[in-house]
This record gives structure tokens, sequence and C-alpha cells, in this order.
């Protein structure tokens, strides 16, 4: 094994590193968008909860565990069509946002719901006596009160999209995931693929420390 | 509209000069005064069941509950009893099954939704594990509820300000309620249920988390409100203290049923229904006196008595006057001199030696100047 980085091409890894914060970005950003909505409609809809909603709650949470359950990999390939249809192309930085994106929803979702669960009844209850309406109780209890279990969530989700960017390179996703498959594996180029790896890794420890830190500030308990 | 005496009134509390409870008149029948008191809360045949897992299971059985402008009204009861069901069902945080819930002339449960939010605000409530909100400050709690009004930011500043104020945490505003103690959340909450100046103040055993003497201090606020603002209170309880330090009257509930009522002074000095008799022992040590007196009773020859002292009398020496006029030889088995809000009472259970006759005339005379006497 050579140690030299000869293969290393600095402009490409650039490129690749942009690229994948791009997608990175845009997914998390449309992730929480889809997701903390679906959550909270999920964790309203619950039993007991303000909303309770047997049936839709019944389907709701069929449709979030049916997307769960499908690996990443194949429902990329899935969705292709789908994705064709949204943006235009399943090719690129482009194409990989929508898979992205209904990939990790579900999943957002459901921490969403788990947080919300963890907010005090009594504290919901306690504003139902002041006379707050369901719009009030969801922005001003809710989501306050969960807010580092969100942090956390949305953390963790995050993290989880940088993998699975890195994974939308095996259908030409672009960014260092692509750069790592066509260099690293299929070129035999270890140390292209050690680079992004090491790009990825750091990338990870930034957004998981900044997670923990926002987290840490939120938390009053 | 309820007729309460004014010479039991003013005999129970002698601050009823400012205390707004109704106007003073004259009955048609002129003998006395009494006080025009008007109910701000009628609870009417109220039921609430629960359904659980296919079977019903019921919480409140008929209750009928008339709580007046003005007054502290007591909810005693042991868990389960129902009680704190039927406070929650005051302001329709659990919807009961069928019955009326009248509150300043308006039956809550034939309201829509955004109705019965903004009925609410005149509804505080305070709870036994204080509810605040974990994630704003000391400000931003009180501030809430007017928040949820739309008051405007100079309004809701100017309101906290009184309102930490009046609950003496002028000091705390910035803190966060993980860093207050149980008596400073308590008064929080009590600060945020004020805020909207309320009609009626529901507490869901508000003292229950707390230790002995914080409860007298949160008592003593609540206390204090209710005089400094006329507010209504309605609160519910496992401890005889809580009803006999604030109350003006009280109703038992067991078995999802009030089983008995009225003012704290006679309900507690003359209990009636077992359950109350359980309550009163816990502050007055019956089961020891049971066996004094069977003890005594055992000796033969000898009356024994309970003898109830009111208000002024409580300090008189009627007891020994009288004892010393009539040589009789007494001793006392038990005894209590304490008081009820605002009223000192005693209550001395008595062994009277010697002929049973003589006995019977002195207890006549102690009735005649004015105690109560109950021969056991």
């Amino acid at each position: 094994m050579d140690w030299t980085l000869e293969n290393v091409d600095w402009s490409e890894i650039a490129e690749g590193t942009i690229d994948t914060l791009t997608m990175l970005g845009f997914s998390t950003l449309f992730t929480i968008l889809i997701g903390l909505p679906l959550g909270i409609i999920l964790f309203l809809t619950s039993r007991g909860q303000l909303l309770q909603n047997q049936v839709f709650y019944a389907i709701a949470s069929f449709v979030v565990n049916i997307l769960r359950s499908v690996p990443f990999i194949i429902l990329m390939i899935l969705l292709i069509p789908v994705t064709k249809v949204i943006v235009g192309t399943s090719l690129g930085v482009l194409g990989a946002i929508p898979p992205l994106v209904i990939g990790a929803a579900p999943f957002f979702a459901r921490l969403v719901e788990t947080s919300l669960r963890e907010v005090d009844r009594g504290v919901i209850e306690a504003a139902q006596s002041m006379g707050a309406s369901n719009w009030q109780i969801i922005w001003n209890v809710l989501l306050p009160e969960s807010r580092p279990g969100l942090v956390a969530g949305i953390t963790i989700t995050t993290v989880a999209l940088v993998s699975y960017t890195a994974m939308s390179g095996v259908i030409g996703g672009g960014g260092l995931g692509d750069l790592a498959i066509r260099y690293g594996y299929q070129r035999f180029q270890t140390d292209v693929m050690i680079v992004t790896v090491i790009i990825l890794l750091v990338l990870v420890q930034i957004l998981q420390s900044l997670g923990d830190r926002l987290v840490m500030r939120f938390s009053r308990k | 509209m309820r007729r309460v005496d004014a010479n039991v009134y003013m005999r129970c509390s002698p601050f009823f000069v400012y205390e707004k409870r109704g106007f003073l008149f004259f009955t048609r029948h002129v003998d006395r005064f009494c006080w025009e008191v008007d109910a701000l809360i009628q609870l009417q045949q109220l039921h609430k069941s629960y359904q659980v897992q296919g079977k019903t299971i019921p919480a409140l059985l008929g209750i009928d509950l008339s709580i007046d402008k003005g007054e502290i009204y007591g909810i005693i009861g042991h868990s389960g009893a129902g009680k704190s069901t039927l406070i929650r069902c005051i302001n329709l945080l659990e919807r009961p099954t069928s019955g009326q819930v009248v509150v300043d002339g308006v039956d809550l449960t034939k309201l829509d939704d955004s109705k019965l939010q903004e009925k609410r605000r005149q509804i505080g409530m305070i709870f036994q594990h204080f509810n605040l909100l974990s994630s704003a400050t000391v400000g931003e709690n009180v501030a809430f509820p007017l928040k949820l009004a739309n008051r405007s930011k100079a309004e809701i500043q100017k309101r906290v300000d009184e309102l930490l104020k009046l609950v003496g945490l002028e000091a705390h505003r910035d803190k966060y309620p993980s860093q207050l103690s149980g008596g400073q959340k308590q008064r929080v909450g009590i600060a945020r249920a004020l805020a909207n100046d309320p009609k009626v103040l529901l507490c869901d055993e508000a003292t229950s988390a707390l230790d002995p003497q914080t409860t007298n201090s949160i008592l003593a606020l609540l206390l204090d409100i209710n005089r400094k603002l006329g507010l209504t209170i309605v609160l519910i309880t496992h401890e005889m203290h809580v009803i006999r330090s604030i109350c003006d009257r009280v109703g038992v509930i067991d078995g999802g049923k009030i089983v008995e009522s009225g003012e704290v002074l006679d309900v507690f000095l003359k209990p009636q229904h077992p359950t109350t008799q359980e309550f009163v022992e816990q502050v007055a040590d019956s089961s020891e006196l049971r066996e004094a007196v069977a003890h005594e009773k055992a000796a033969g020859n000898r009356t024994i008595a309970r003898v109830t002292f009111l208000g002024e009398k409580t300090y008189q020496p009627i007891l020994f006057q009288t004892m010393q006029e009539t040589g009789t030889v007494f001793s006392i088995l038990q005894g209590t001199i304490s008081r009820m809000k605002d009223t000192p009472y005693g209550q001395l259970v008595v062994e009277l030696e010697g002929d049973v006759r003589q006995n019977e005339k002195t207890i006549e005379t102690l009735r005649q100047r004015g105690l109560e006497v109950e021969v056991i």
C-alpha cells in the first residue's frame, strides 16, 4: 500500500465535499419541514392526546413504518421515477435530494413524536386550564418544552443523512460517496477512499458536537 | 342564592367587613341579619365515569355542590374518592358524563371550544406538581396566560411585575423553575393562575407535595389573596390541616359522593359520617380517647362529657368556675384548644366524679353559660 496520496485530486475532493454539504443542507432542511409537522400530527392523533384519532394514527403510522423499513439503498432505486417527476433528473446532487428527504423524514418524524411524548402532561393540562387553543399549545408548550429533544433528533437525523448521501453515490448521486465508490472502490485507489472517509468522519464529529452543545444550551431540567 | 346567618358568619370571620361576600339585609322575618350570598359555582347532578378496557368505572355519582362568591371551599377525601375528578370537572379538563357545571351563570358543558377557552381564563388553577414550563423563566411562566390572551407587551410587563410582587418572587424573575424550591414553584403557579384576574382559583392538591412549613406559607398566601382580592377558592386535599387552616365551608367526598358538607366548624366539631370522623381523628387522637373512656367507664359511677367552647368563650374560665361553684371534682381525659381559620375553639373531654344527679345539674349549668356539652 502506498501512502503518498498520489491519486488524490484535491480539486475533485473539494468539489465532492461541497456537493455533499449541499445535499446535506437541503435534505436536512426539507426533512425538518416535512418530518416536524408529520411528527406533531403523529403525536397529537395518538391515544390520549389532544386530537386523538385512532384510524388516522394507524394509517400514518403504517406508512411511516413502511418507509422506514425499506433499506435506503433500495428505497433510492425504487424512487427513481418519483425523483424524475419532482426534480426532473435522478442524477447528481439534485437527483439525490428527494430520496434523501423521503428516506429521512419518516425517521425524523418518529424522533419528533418521541420527544413530544416526553413533555409533561401536566404542563399541557395547565395550558388548557388557562384557555390555550390547540395551536397555542403546539407553539407555546409542546415545541419549546421539547426543544432539547428536537435538537438531539435533528442531530441524529443529520448524521444519518451524511451516510445516506454517501450511499447515493451508488446511483450517481455525486459528492464524497460518489468519489469513494468511483476511485476508491472501482479503481482500487485506497488513498482516495481514506481521504473521503476522513472528511466524512470529521463532518460527523462537527455535527454531533454542535448538536450536543445546542441541547445543553436548551436544557433547563 | 344562599342565605348565611350573619351571626354565624361574624363569628366565623372577624374580617367580614371587607370580605365582599354579599350584602347585609334584613330577612322578611326580621329576627336576624342575614348575608345574601350569590353562588358562583353550581354543580348539578354531576356524573362521571371512565371506560377502561370495555368496563365502565364510575368516578362521580351525582354531585350537587354550590360554592359562594368570595368563600374558600374545601373538598376533602381519600385518594380514589373522586376529588381530583371533581375539581377537574369545574373547568372541564374532565368532561362530565352528565350534569351541569355552572360558573358565574354560564353552563360550561354547553359551550363550544373557543367559548370554553375564553371562559377558562376566568378560572385559574394550580396543581400538586406545579406544572410550570421548564423551558421558560419565572417571568415568562407568569406572562404565559397573558400571552395566550394576546395582551400587549407593555401590559404583560406591568402585570408580571405586580404578580411577582404579590407572591414575593420579584428577585427570581429570570430564574428557571428547576432552580426554585417547591414552595417557590407553587408561588409561581399561583401568580400564573392569577394573571388574567380570574373569578375562581382551583387548587388541585396544591400543598400535597410540600413540607409542613412551606404548606403553611402557601396557605397563608392563599388566604391573603382571598381577602385582598375577594377571590373565590375551591381546593381539594386529603389533609385536615388544610381545611382547618383556611376553609369557610367543606364538603367530604367518599365513593364519588358528597357525604357531608357545611361550615367547617359544624362539620368538624360534630362529624356525622364515618369518613368525616376519620379525618377528624387525624388531628384529634380519638383512638386514645376511646381507650381512656372505656377504661373509666369500667370503673363505674362516672359521667364523661365532651365540652365544646367556641369563639371568645374558649379563653374564659367557665368550666373551672362552674365546677367550683357546684363543688364537682373533675379530671380532663383529653383536650384541644385550637382554631379553625379565625375562630378559636376548645374541646375537652372531662370526667365528673360523684353523684349522677348532681353531675346532670352541673352539665345543665354549663349549657346555660353557653358551652356545648355532650355526654358520652
